[in-house]
């Protein structure tokens, strides 16, 4: 009882929280035209996408000093949800709202900011490097259960999966599942956290953010399609989604300010690619809310 | 007669100007009203706090059979759990948080029981100087850092030594053996050291070695306190969240052994609730894993209360 009180108690206490942090700088240029500017913006939810909207958030208070911008984490369903209650002016999401159960998407207005590769990670103990679609499935599902069988190690395969709602498990299971169920499996709640238990745990699979990547894991292939930033680019590479800013009715214009700021060069061609991310403007193609990929 | 008349009306000024005095109130009497004020009001917040968080997590918790239209039996007792698609089966969970809960309860009295002797029978002065800072210490290292030693150090050691993943209920259970140990010990020490002096020298007394007077008669008498020690720490265990969400993996199944993963309903909780919507099946579901953990923590109270009333009827004979 204690914990789960403790933790609505909290998201009810940080929904209240201000950490934004305008610091004072002497830039002269751009004064003028932001000195206008004023105004609270508070961006809540995706895990994923937070660390690009909080450098983002610095250096956009760094220019327009008056605003008070906010991002915090909590989950993309705490984004969608708290935007759509209008607790919050943007809510960052890493799946289309109408793939929320509970959301009325028609009421809220998406901003894509980047796109976010992701593929298998599987321990090096392994010894796997490929695998088949077909084959990524069949683990997943719980019908292979041993490296040998796909090529590897003879050695147990430890699922690790996302929890359940997770933008990133969904975004995984709409590319790999195709609407099977994925067998019961252990679920972290980070990409974190799933990252160093792969690094350790021998014979374990699970599912990353490419900027999740390090030596200590295996990326997979599939199909021989290496997880690359330009294999995603012309969805080659099948496994990616978007990363949302929701906001619902008019924002104001702090809000819009800053969307446009996610929007423009500085950030898409400098922060986004520094962080791990993906461009939204170097996509040659186009991912609806029900997965359709159209060529641009 | 007119005498003692006037005498009586003398008195009777006299007694109404002691009254008015009496029925004024004096500074003291002032401030000990402005003292209970404050009390009550401190009393009635928290009475509100407790009482609010009782309504919203109980509206919440039963949202899911009201709302939902989920019957309550297949939420106890169903054992499959995918809220995303409607099957919401808690008992996986139940099972699991009360795996974990006994089995560091088991595993912690013994060692909570032994140091508490040595701390209060056999050697009292280096239980104060040198073990009670240490079991201090222990209270106050936070749970993430528990867990996270948890992840680093017994979850690969378990693999190594019994095979598996090394995630599951034994490395939960290791982890929250060092986090109830303190808990169970401190107030093991508490009721050692409340039985009577006189029990301890009637024993000795009476030619009792000091092994049969601490297990005849000092643990014999300290048994209610004892009990509620462990009840406590098991309490304890059962809230326990983020260190048992990093090693026992999280898997919503029902445990098969204690080496493979499994899940905690505070487990399942912190890991689902930032990724469901407000009013929907899956968050209500939590909600309703919320509540089981309140009634389990009130009924854990009410079995410590049970135990401390029975205590006292057998010292009082």
């Amino acid at each position: 009882m204690n914990k789960g009180s403790k933790l609505a108690m909290g998201i009810a206490a940080i929904s209240l929280l201000l950490v934004g942090c305008g610091k004072a700088t002497s830039s002269t240029g751009s004064k003028e035209s932001s000195a206008a500017l004023s105004g609270k913006v508070t961006a809540v939810g995706s895990t994923a996408l937070q660390p690009l909207a909080a450098k983002a958030g610095t250096n956009f208070t760094a220019k327009n000093t008056k605003v008070n911008l906010t991002v915090q984490g909590g989950g993309s369903g705490t984004g969608l949800s708290q935007v759509q209650a209008g607790a919050v002016s943007i809510g960052d999401s890493d799946i289309f709202a109408e793939e929320k159960d509970g959301i009325k998407a028609d009421k809220l207005t998406d901003h894509k900011v980047a796109v976010v590769g992701m593929a298998p990670v599987v321990n090096k103990d392994s010894g796997v490097k490929n695998l088949k679609m077909a084959q990524l499935k069949q683990i997943f599902t719980g019908k292979i259960t041993n490296w040998k069988e796909v090529g590897g190690k003879d050695e147990k395969i430890v699922i690790i999966n996302r929890a359940q709602g997770s933008g990133t498990r969904a975004t995984f299971e709409n590319a790999v599942l195709k609407g099977a169920d994925a067998v019961k499996s252990q679920e972290q709640d980070s990409n974190g956290a799933v990252q160093k238990i792969v690094s350790t745990t021998p014979g374990a699979i699970s599912y990353l953010a490419f900027s999740y990547f390090t030596n200590k894991l295996q990326a997979v292939s599939i199909d021989n399609v290496t997880p690359t930033d330009n294999n995603v680019e012309t969805n080659k590479w099948k496994i990616w989604s978007y990363e949302h800013m929701y906001t619902k009715g008019t924002p104001d214009k702090a809000t819009t300010a800053f969307l446009k700021y996610m929007d423009s060069k500085t950030v898409q061609d400098s922060l986004v690619k520094d962080m791990g991310y993906i461009s939204i403007h170097d996509m040659k193609v186009t991912k609806d809310a029900k997965g359709v990929v159209t060529q641009n | 007669m007119e005498q003692t008349n006037f005498q009586l009306k003398k008195q009777d000024t006299q007694s109404q100007e002691w009254s008015k005095r009496l029925h004024h109130a004096t500074r003291a009497t002032r401030e000990d009203w402005i003292g209970r004020g404050i009390s009550y009001l401190c009393i009635g917040v928290i009475i509100l706090v407790v009482a609010s968080m009782l309504w919203f997590i109980t509206s919440k918790g039963i949202a899911t059979f009201t709302q939902n239209h989920v019957s309550l039996w297949k939420f106890l007792s169903g054992t499959d759990w995918s809220p995303s698609q409607g099957k919401i089966g808690a008992l996986p969970m139940i099972v699991g948080s009360f795996a974990v809960t006994f089995a560091a309860a088991i595993v912690a009295t013994p060692f909570a029981v032994g140091t508490a002797i040595f701390m209060t029978e056999i050697s009292p002065n280096k239980g104060r100087k040198f073990l009670q800072p240490v079991i201090e210490l222990l209270v106050g290292i936070p749970s993430v850092v528990y867990g996270f030693i948890g992840l680093a150090v017994v979850v690969p050691f378990m693999r190594h030594l019994v095979g598996g993943s090394g995630f599951g209920i034994i490395s939960a259970t290791f982890v929250l053996f060092v986090m109830v140990l303190p808990t169970i010990t401190s107030m093991t020490v508490d009721s050692l050291r409340a039985v009577p002096r006189y029990y301890k020298e009637a024993s000795l007394a009476l030619g009792a070695t000091r092994w049969q007077t601490v297990s005849k008669v000092i643990l014999r008498s300290a048994t209610p306190g004892i009990l509620t020690a462990v009840i406590f720490g098991m309490a304890r265990a059962f809230g326990e969240a983020l260190a048992v969400q990093m090693v026992i993996g999280n898997a919503a199944v029902m445990p098969k052994n204690l080496i493979s993963a499994a899940s905690t309903l505070t487990s399942q909780l912190t890991t689902g609730i930032g990724d469901t919507i407000d009013g929907t099946l899956p968050n209500n579901a939590l909600w309703s894993l919320a509540l089981i953990l309140l009634l389990m923590s009130l009924f854990f109270n009410a079995l410590v209360r049970v135990i401390a009333k029975r205590g006292q009827l057998k010292h009082e004979r």
